[in-house]
Parts: structure tokens; sequence; C-alpha cells
């Protein structure tokens, strides 16, 4: 037979497996008041990593927070917020090292300040201006940074899936110990690239991590209607990988997974699928109401899970936060964030040459032709292109 | 006649069909209960039920197989691709699958009844990912229809035909024009003709040709012209594939001169299949180049939108130095 991977067992009358078959526990450390179950087996954490994922949590908080505001003020054009997802994002960004490749899908915000990205770089971005790494190009939320190891989010959904699962093997043939961590929502494992990317990276043996945030919804369309399998972890078993479900609102939890999971695809060259159960608590975007599509009971019965108040109550507990340390640090971020929105915001725009730079290593004789008409047609009509006019 | 924008219209046709036709089924990402993204099938679900206008799974390549299958079978699939930007997971199943069941089985089988319903085009702040214009994909791909409408009432005679049309058709709706576009349209049912384009202003002195969203942009070009004194012909081709050469070709006779616009870049755009077949029908008549305005060769951008864009401003431009060739 060269089925190499099927088991033995033979029976001889029929019975079907089916979604309950794959019984899958959920990880979960942290009680809903903060507190450690007893039995708990916690991560390697220490007081200044905490600190960082409180901060990291905090600062998040506040971006999204202020930022759709911002949008609502017509500042930015469009905005999506992370709100209810800090622990899955920021526990599992925790577990990696620097070297370790991010891709993200475009909730993932909390990741990239992690790593440390700036106020000021986030908000460069989100205003499209000259100093923005991607030069304008994207709308706002779209990140990335070679620096940080971040990939440039890119909007159809799942493309990253199995570009990470090239990046990990790419890793593995530089022998950097490294993994690729791609970040992607229940909906978007519906994607073919999903199931392209997770075989491959299962039968090439790509140290990849595939870290599922099954919120709950995509836009309006409930998991229900997403897919009927045991959740997405399932299809990781499936496709011969490793898996593991955890609270995605409990952050120690998250963390353990995810440290175990780096471990092991380093270790043994190999993917690790994690689906990380939480809510999306927000609205999709800013251009969604999901008023629409849910009940406000519904959000509420999340809202009273939130992971940012768990993770508080056990840095609370550790001694590792004050009440008094929790709200200055609030009130630094509104500060600091709202601030930035007003140096950011009277940034001048990318220069009109950034519109043919890029598009190849160097832009083409015919690029060229066109640019040189339209600086023509923009100086004839200064008035109807008021962000480049005069300008160059 | 009833005021409607183009979202109204759209819904209104699929309601007439579904209404007609109980083998036409509505189906797509956040098309269901929630009446997608956009509010094109609002009301459907409630109206005919949850086995004729249903949400789907997140992907496109699984959303066109499925109507393949379907229509294979004799029902009458009218799919939404969430944004055109999105279609191209589905790329395979429309060219290699829709557009080729018919001639590659003999005609022993065809997908004749589907429909591809998808919001196309830039304006509105979207940067690539929601800005695309990739009707040029599909008009290189025989066995495909590629209809675009500029108004509700137009959208709503050609989407009625599109659905009913023998072949697969994938129907690109101009979004910046989705709520932007209010008009008469005609109550009950009535279609346009595909493969028919639209005389829309009459002129003498140079034929303005585009389709869909631009046809907004080339009337206000028309308009800075006439008052330089310059009479244009304003076309809306309305059908890219199959195309009107006929009435094209007629007009470029009459006015001598031709300008195409399209918001997709210039290379490998539609504009240029128009203008190598009317040099070859017109070759005698033309006074001067055919001129293309389209979108740079960038992809779609986001802060230099206004820029790239095929504006009426670069029409108007276009339209005078074709005249004083
Ligand atoms: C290929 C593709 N199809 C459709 C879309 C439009 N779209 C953007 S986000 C989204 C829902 C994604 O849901 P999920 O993956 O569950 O992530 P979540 O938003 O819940 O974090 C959809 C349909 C897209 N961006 N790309």
């Amino acid at each position: 037979m060269s089925n190499a991977t099927q088991s033995n067992e033979i029976v001889h009358s029929v019975s079907f497996l089916d979604r309950d078959s794959l019984n899958i526990p959920t990880l979960r450390i942290l009680q809903a008041d903060g507190s450690v179950y007893k039995d708990a087996v916690l991560p390697s954490i220490n007081e200044e990593t905490a600190k960082r994922m409180y901060d990291t949590c905090v600062f998040i908080r506040v971006l999204d927070e202020r930022m759709l505001g911002a949008q609502r003020q017509g500042r930015i054009s469009f905005y999506m917020t992370c709100t209810g997802e800090e622990a899955a994002v920021v526990g599992s960004a925790a577990a990696l090292q620097e070297k370790d490749v991010i891709l993200a899908q475009y909730r993932e915000q909390a990741a990239l300040r992690y790593r440390g990205f700036t106020t000021e770089q986030f908000m460069d971005q989100m205003f499209s201006n000259a100093k923005d790494l991607g030069k304008g190009r994207q709308m706002p939320i779209h990140y990335g940074s070679q620096a940080l190891n971040y990939h440039t989010v890119s909007s159809p959904l799942g493309t990253q899936i199995p570009q990470a699962t090239g990046v990990a093997y790419s890793l593995k043939m530089n022998n950097d110990k490294a993994v690729s961590i791609c970040y992607f929502g229940e909906g978007a494992a519906s994607e073919g690239d999903f199931h392209a990317g997770l075989n491959m990276a299962a039968t090439l043996s790509a140290p990849a991590l595939f870290f599922c945030r099954n919120n709950g919804y995509a836009i309006s369309t409930p998991a229900e209607e997403q897919f009927k399998g045991n959740g997405i972890a399932s299809r990781g078993v499936g496709y011969g990988m490793h898996t593991i479900r955890v609270d995605g609102n409990d952050m120690l939890a998250v963390l353990a997974a995810t440290q175990a999971a780096r471990d092991f695809a380093v270790e043994n060259n190999k993917p690790v699928l994690i689906e990380a159960m939480s809510y999306r608590v927000g609205a999709h975007s800013s251009s969604d109401d999901p008023s629409g599509y849910r009940s406000k009971e519904e959000e509420d019965v999340w809202r009273a899970q939130d992971p940012v108040a768990r993770f508080k109550n056990w840095m609370l507990s550790q001694g590792w936060l004050t009440e008094e340390e929790d709200e200055a640090l609030y009130a630094k971020y509104r500060e600091e964030v709202l601030a930035q929105v007003k140096v950011s915001e009277k940034v001048e725009a990318p220069h009109i040459d950034e519109l043919i730079n890029d598009v190849y290593d160097e832009p083409t004789p015919l690029l060229q032709k066109q640019l040189k008409e339209l600086k023509e047609h923009v100086n004839k009509y200064p008035h109807a292109y008021p962000k480049t006019a005069g300008r160059f | 006649m009833a005021q409607m924008n183009m979202l109204q219209a759209i819904n209104d046709a699929l309601a007439i069909e579904m209404e007609k036709n109980d083998k036409m089924l509505v189906f797509g990402e956040d098309v269901g209960h929630f009446g997608g993204v956009f509010r094109a099938t609002s009301g459907l679900k409630e109206k005919f039920g949850p086995d004729r206008c249903f949400n789907t799974p997140l992907t496109e390549q699984g959303i066109a197989g499925f109507a393949n299958g379907l229509a294979a079978n004799g029902h009458t699939p009218v799919a939404e691709i969430q944004f055109a930007d999105y279609i191209f997971p589905a790329f395979d199943q429309i060219v290699n699958e829709s557009a080729k069941f018919r001639y590659r089985s003999g005609s022993e089988f065809n997908v004749g009844g589907l429909t591809y319903r998808t919001p196309y085009g830039g304006g509105i702040a979207g940067g690539h990912y929601h800005s695309q214009s990739p009707e040029a994909y599909f008009t290189q791909t025989p066995g495909l229809k590629v209809v675009v409408p500029r108004n509700p009432e137009q959208a709503k005679g050609l989407l009625l035909a599109s659905i009913r049309d023998k072949n697969p058709v994938v129907f690109f709706e101009p979004k910046r024009l989705y709520r932007a576009s209010v008009g008469e349209v005609p109550e009950g049912d009535y279609e346009h003709e595909l493969g028919k384009a639209d005389v829309v202003q009459q002129g003498t002195d140079i034929t303005v040709l585009a389709w869909g969203a631009q046809m907004e942009i080339v009337e206000k070009a028309a308009e800075m012209a006439a008052k330089d004194g310059i009479s244009c012909e304003v076309i809306d081709l309305r059908s890219l594939s199959p195309w009107d050469v006929e009435t094209v070709a007629e007009s470029v006779k009459k006015t001598g001169r031709l300008l195409i616009n399209h918001e997709a870049p210039l290379t490998g755009g539609f504009a240029g299949e128009i203008a190598a077949t009317i040099q070859q029908e017109c070759f005698l008549y033309l006074e001067s180049p055919i001129a293309r305005v389209c979108g740079l060769d960038t992809p779609y951008p986001l802060i230099h939108e206004k820029e790239y864009m095929p504006d009426a401003l670069k029409t108007y431009e276009a339209i005078k130095s074709t005249m004083n060739f």
C-alpha cells in the first residue's frame, strides 16, 4: 500500500467518523477573574515580558478607540480594530523571537506593536503620508516592516498562508532555527490558499505556525455558516499536523501554546496549527454595522470575557501592576496617540514620483513617459491635484 | 418609473427574475441575511428563502466552481464576488471552466445560465484591492460575455439580459456609482440587448467612447469641449464582449476621430483592442490617431488616486489635442 500514513485498523461493519470523533480540548490557564487554575502549567514568563505584553494591550486598546474616533471624524478613511482579540495576538507574538517572520491578515496590529512599531509609524501609515513605509499606496492598517520581520499586509484573504509555508521552508534551508507565523481568521480558512498552504507545509516539513483567530464572524457570516467541521483545528489533524486549540481570551494559554508550538516546529522542522477561540467584539471594520446581523446581548456576553481585564487581574495578583500604574498607562497612551495624530496628519503626501516607483525595480521607459506627461498635466491644472501640485 | 439608485435597480432586477425563474439562485459572501456588503441582495433571502439566497463560505474559487456545477445541471446561478479585486481566486473556474464548458464538451454541457456580479473600479479611496478594473482579463477569454452598466436604468435592463443570456456573463458593477447614481428606472421587466453600444450623445467632431463609471467622466469632458466649440459623439459600449464594432465604426466614419477612456491600466487594456479594430475598419476616415485616456501602468494607488485616474480634465485635454492633430 502506498499510503504510508494510513492507520491499519480494519473493521467489518460500517461505521462513520464524524466531527465529534475528534475530541479537541481547549487549553485554558487563567480563570475569568484572572486567577490561575490550580492544575495549570504556566508558560515561561517573567515580569519584564508580562509588562511588555500588558503595555501592548493598553496601547492597542487606546489606538483602536482613538483611530475609530478619528475615522468617524473623517480624519482617516478606514480602520479595523482588534478589540477582544488582544490576548490571542499579543500572547502569540510574545512567544516568538525577533528572527521569526510574521505574516498577518490585518487585525494583528498588536503583534506589530509588540515588536516595536512606533506610534509614529502607525500613524504615518494611516495618514498615507510621505513617511509611511508603504508610501501611501495601501489603505489604513496595511502595515509592514522589514526591520521588524513583519510582512506588509495584503487585502486578498488567505494569500499569506502558502507564503508563510514558503518563508518557513526558506528559514529551514538557511538553518535559521526560526519559524514563520501566519495569522488568519476562520473565514479566510475557507479560501483555497489555506488548504494549499497547510498541505504544503505538512508535506514539505516547513516550520510554520498557522494561527487561526476564530472570532466567530467573517464580516456578517457567523462561523456556523462558514464551516461544519470541528472548528479549524480538526483540519490541522487532517493535514497531519500538530494542532492545538486554546482559549483566545486567555493570554497565558495562548503564550503557553505558542511557546510549545514554536519549540516543536524549530526542533522538528514541522508546522503547527493553533486555533484561538475568541470573539470579534467590534464591527468588522469602520465600514460595517454589526447590528444588522447580531444582537447586542451576544456582544455583551463576550465583552464580559474581556481578555485584557483577565490578564490585568493576573498582573495585579502578581504584584506586577497597580491600579494607579494602569491608569497612568492609559493616560500616557491617550496623550501620545492624540499628539501623534496631530503631527502625522500634517505631514505632506508622498512625492508624485512614488506613483511609478516600485512597480518594477526601476521605472520602465513607458512609466517614465507616463509620469512626465502626468506632471505636465498637473502643472497645467494645479488646483485639481492639490496633493502633488507645485511639489516637483 | 421610480427613482432608484444603482443598488436598488440591481436588487429589483434580481427580485424580478427570481420571481419568474424558480431555478435562479443568488449567493456569495455575506449575500444572505445581510444582503451583501453593499446591500445589492437585501431582502431576497426573506422573499425567496434561504435555499435560493444564501451566504457561502469565504472562497471565490468555491463560489465559481459551485456556480459552474449548478449551471451545468440546469440552474440559473447569480454569484456575487464581493469585490472584482477578489475575482482572481476564482479565475481558473471562470476562464477555464465557465468560459469553455460548451466548447470543450461539443455542447454536451454548458453553463449558459451563469452570471457573475462583481463591484469594480476606483474613485473611492480604496487603494489597490478595492479599486481594480479587471475587465480585460475576461475580454480575452472566448466564451464569456462581459457587461458593464453606467446607471441604474441600464443596470437593471442589462442585468436581466445577462441572467437570461445563454452564455456565462461577468457583470461588472461600477461601485462608485452604487449610491451616487440615481435616476428614473422603469418598473417591471425590461431588457437591454447585450452586444449593443448606446449612443448617448450625438456629435460631429470626435467619437468619445467609454463604459461604466467612466461614462460620467467622458460626458463631463464632452461638456467642457462643447464650450470650445467641439462637438463630441459620446458612446457607452455597455458590452465589452462581444462588443459593437458596427456602431463604433459608423460613428468614427462620421466624426473621423476616436478617443477611448477606461480606468484600467493602458497596457493590455481593452482600449488597445478597440483602437486596433477601428483603425482597420475606418483607416481611410481617420483624421487623427486614435487617442486612449486610461489608468497609468501602475497598480491602483491610494494617495495618488486623483493623479492616476483618467479624469475629465485629462480626457478634455486629449479631445483638444486630437482635434488639433
Ligand atoms: C479573497 C478575498 N475575498 C473577500 C474579501 C473581503 N473580505 C475582507 S475581510 C473579510 C472577512 C474575513 O473574515 P475572517 O477571515 O474570519 O477574519 P476577521 O475579519 O473575522 O478577523 C472579507 C470577506 C477579501 N479581502 N479577500
